[in-house]
């Protein structure tokens, strides 16, 4: 491209900012900021549908048969919906789009200096289809017959003929809106990596990337790496549903433990797909809060590559009594408690920074201490589970279902709340409240630990998953256990009436919150160099990058930070 | 974005080069090359799964193909190979005359290559229908599914591709919005993909 037209294009790009109408600002944008935007309010809506469906079953389990207020009668049907689409919303709903989606199209360009993803239109057609993945999940709790209730794995024949669901349209709609989902998140995955490794500032070494960016792309490599499997096993599963294959169908020669294998081929990389991110959220956070470098950059770099890579040989943890041979099921045992190593020194990692600093408990930071806090009970208890000869009494027991809720809730919900609250100031020009965060901080926490910790004992106690009233169970019924389940549902209401103080919190500071400077945190990567929130294109000038994302407190200098885009003092 | 873009119709970029800044680094590939490789992965694993569904269903069945399925033809299937892969070679001789700037020649070398793959389509379609015929449908046994599965795959990877590459072709050298040899490498590492694909799909389907 000549000069000329490259002046000619620059004006063309200067004078779109003041024509860009409602329409193409905020429905069909091309601008990240904006995707991201609709992204992180997707999944905060439908985190709020997730959130009731899990009050509706709580309450079911802990007064069975009874009418739940605002909600009505939960039948046996209804309850199997209900367990199944809380957990398809959280994990492909929720924590994909507002993690990674959603973040990763904010901090990406920004992080790494540049003025917008590199395929801007791509990324507004990932949006679309999303949203369309959104609508067809929605419209699939109110065709006839119901939402899917097959669990959020669907394991065939349950999945696969309508006989045994009893969900005809319902489970195809589903299976539909997880693979629109994954097309729409190809579409972003492929804009994140080619962004990172060609529109970089200048002078950003692959060493001065921020962890946070690090970690997004490599989830999304993850993503890109373990999705095709799982794309063709929607495929299939769709057949069976709707046109009369047999692939999964032991009575037409097909076999159901095929279906096992390619979901979880996807599913486990799937679990650090959405753990990266907010690990890497976490690092930032509390290298800022606590004004230390992140201790061994490096090393914890290449944790992440160790246990992305796997991430990919451990997928039959989840079928150790699924009739697989025990001695493939040994080599799974190793692998699965291999992965805890890389993940334990990344922890470590993490507590070393912290030690020694002269900590600041903002309130992003207290959502970051929590984090590992509670990822750390949910790690260590998936050790138990990941050796077979335990697994094969805790198989589908409470102890598995609080286990990764352990690991879940802090990734998906402790996460989110991290990252808003650190760059809320950058999105929308204002500060947060931080009285009002720090309430809705430890009324989140403590709740959280009532609901998932009894859960832990009554597995124990041999509680099944996926059973919709224990009154059934002679076993299961007594006093003592049903006194646990009540306080773990007395728990989740009291954890959701706190959601309130957010959302109130959220929307007051957005308008009329304290006016948010540059850089409110002190903190050194670019994004914190321009005005929050950043005009359209970013960057007035493309920054230079002179070191690392990660100089708190370096000797020798006033200051206790040192941004990435400050030229180095000529001596 | 309204900035007109030297890149392909779907891997659309906005590279603003701004006058009198500091300059990025030329990354050494291309964005819409480096975006159809990351595809490529997907896209690789996809039929990756494919093939080790065929081959788990298969493992678990005495015999195949089951007892009253109609046999795959393998010869006319052969011819289809052979065009399909001449098409690929054409595509590569077209994108070498396009790098020496020669755009009205590989534009036709393109085209001739377009059309084979379209001619490989329709055989394939044909012999769709005779096999319908005889009695293989994607309901009669699961042979027959995963003939349809696979094998439809791969043409519906033929029409996108197609699709594409004649929008591209129209586009190539035309006045107004042209696109540049540049911006039609990506779907063209597409099409190799969609060619190299089939020799495997087609000694796993139709001769093993």
């Amino acid at each position: 491209m000549s000069q000329e037209a490259a002046t000619v294009q620059t004006d063309i790009h200067e004078e779109h900012h003041e024509e860009l109408n409602f329409l193409h600002k905020y429905i069909l944008p091309t601008d990240h900021k904006i995707i991201a935007m609709q992204y992180i309010f997707t999944g905060m809506i439908m985190a709020i549908i997730g959130g009731y469906f899990a009050y509706a079953f709580r309450m079911q389990l802990a007064f069975p048969g009874e009418l739940v207020p605002f909600y009505g009668l939960v039948g046996p049907g209804e309850y199997n919906m209900l367990v199944t689409n809380h957990g398809t919303i959280m994990i492909f709903w929720v924590a994909m789009p507002v993690l990674i989606a959603g973040f990763g199209n904010y901090i990406i360009p920004l992080m790494i200096g540049c003025d917008d993803m590199v395929f801007p239109r791509l990324n507004r057609l990932s949006y679309q289809i999303f949203l369309v993945s959104a609508l067809v999940l929605i419209l699939s709790f109110f065709v006839k017959g119901g939402g899917f209730g097959g669990a959020w794995t669907s394991y065939p024949p349950l999945s696969s003929a309508a006989e045994y669901s009893l969900t005809d349209w319902g489970s195809s709609l589903w299976v539909l809106a997880v693979a629109l989902e994954f097309v729409s998140f190809l579409l972003g995955g492929i804009n994140f990596i080619t962004t990172t490794m060609n529109a970089r500032a200048p002078g950003m070494k692959m060493m001065d990337i921020p962890i946070a960016v690090w970690f997004i792309v490599l989830a999304v490599i993850l993503f890109m790496a373990s999705v095709g499997p799982l794309i063709a096993g929607a495929v299939m599963l769709f057949m069976d549903q709707r046109i009369g294959t047999t692939f999964f169908l032991p009575s037409g020669g097909g076999d159901p433990l095929l279906w096992q294998h390619l979901f979880w081929f996807f599913g486990h990389p799937e679990v650090y797909v959405v753990l990266l991110p907010t690990l890497g959220i976490v690092a930032d956070i509390i290298t800022v809060f606590a004004r230390k470098k992140l201790f061994g950059y490096r090393t914890v770099l290449y944790t992440a590559f160790a246990t992305g890579g796997l991430s990919f040989v451990v997928w039959a943890h989840h079928q150790f009594i699924a009739g697989i041979d025990p001695r493939m099921a040994n080599v799974f045992v190793v692998t699965t408690v291999l992965i805890s190593i890389p993940l334990a020194e990344m922890m470590f990692s993490y507590i070393a920074t912290l030690y020694g600093g002269s900590i600041e408990f903002k309130t992003p930071m207290l959502w970051a201490l929590s984090f590992l806090a509670a990822f750390l009970i949910g790690g260590v208890t998936g050790i138990y589970l990941g050796a077979s000869a335990l697994d094969v009494y805790f198989h589908d027991s409470y102890f598995v279902l609080a286990h990764f809720h352990y690991t879940f809730f802090p990734i998906t919900i402790i996460g989110m709340f991290a990252a808003i609250t650190y760059w809320f100031p950058k999105m929308f020009g204002r500060m947060m409240n931080e009285t009002l965060g720090k309430i809705h901080f430890w009324g989140t926490f403590i709740p959280f630990n009532c609901i998932f910790l009894p859960l832990f004992f009554l597995g124990l106690a041999g509680q099944h998953r996926r059973i919709y009233n224990y009154n059934h169970f002679p076993d299961l019924a007594t006093q003592e256990l049903q006194d646990i389940r009540v306080f773990a549902t007395a728990s989740l209401v009291v954890m959701l009436f706190f959601q309130l103080i957010f959302i109130y919190n959220f929307f007051v500071s957005m308008f009329k919150g304290e006016k948010a400077p540059n850089n409110p945190w002190k903190a050194n990567s670019l994004e914190w160099s321009i005005p929050s929130p950043p005009p359209h294109g970013n960057f007035k000038t493309l920054p230079t990058v002179y070191r690392g994302p990660y100089e708190y407190s370096a000797p020798g200098r006033d200051l206790d930070y040192w941004p990435q885009n400050e030229p180095p003092e000529k001596s | 974005m309204k900035t007109t873009s030297s890149q392909s119709v779907l891997l659309a970029t906005t590279e603003v080069s701004l006058p009198r800044q500091p300059q990025r680094t030329k990354s050494p590939v291309s964005n819409g090359i480096v975006g159809m490789l990351i595809f490529m992965v997907t896209e690789a694993m996809f039929f990756a799964a494919l093939i080790s569904a065929y081959m788990v269903i298969r493992a678990g069945l005495d015999e195949w193909p089951p007892w009253g399925q109609p046999r795959l033809p393998v010869e006319t299937t052969a011819f289809n190979t052979l065009l399909l892969l001449a098409s690929g070679l054409l595509m590569a001789y077209s994108r070498a005359l396009l790098q020496k700037n020669k755009i009205l020649e590989g534009r036709q070398w393109l085209g001739i290559s377009i059309l084979l793959g379209t001619f490989f389509l329709i055989s394939q379609g044909n012999e769709w229908v005779q096999l319908i015929n005889f009695g293989l449908t994607v309901s009669s046994s699961v042979y027959g599914g995963l003939f349809y599965l696979i094998i439809g795959a791969h043409g519906f990877h033929v029409i996108g591709a197609l699709t594409v590459l004649i929008f591209a072709w129209n586009r190539l050298g035309a006045s107004r919005n042209p696109i540049t040899p540049e911006g039609l490498f990506p779907l063209q590492i597409f099409w190799y993909f969609v060619v190299c694909v089939w020799p495997v799909l087609y000694v796993l389907v139709y001769l093993t």
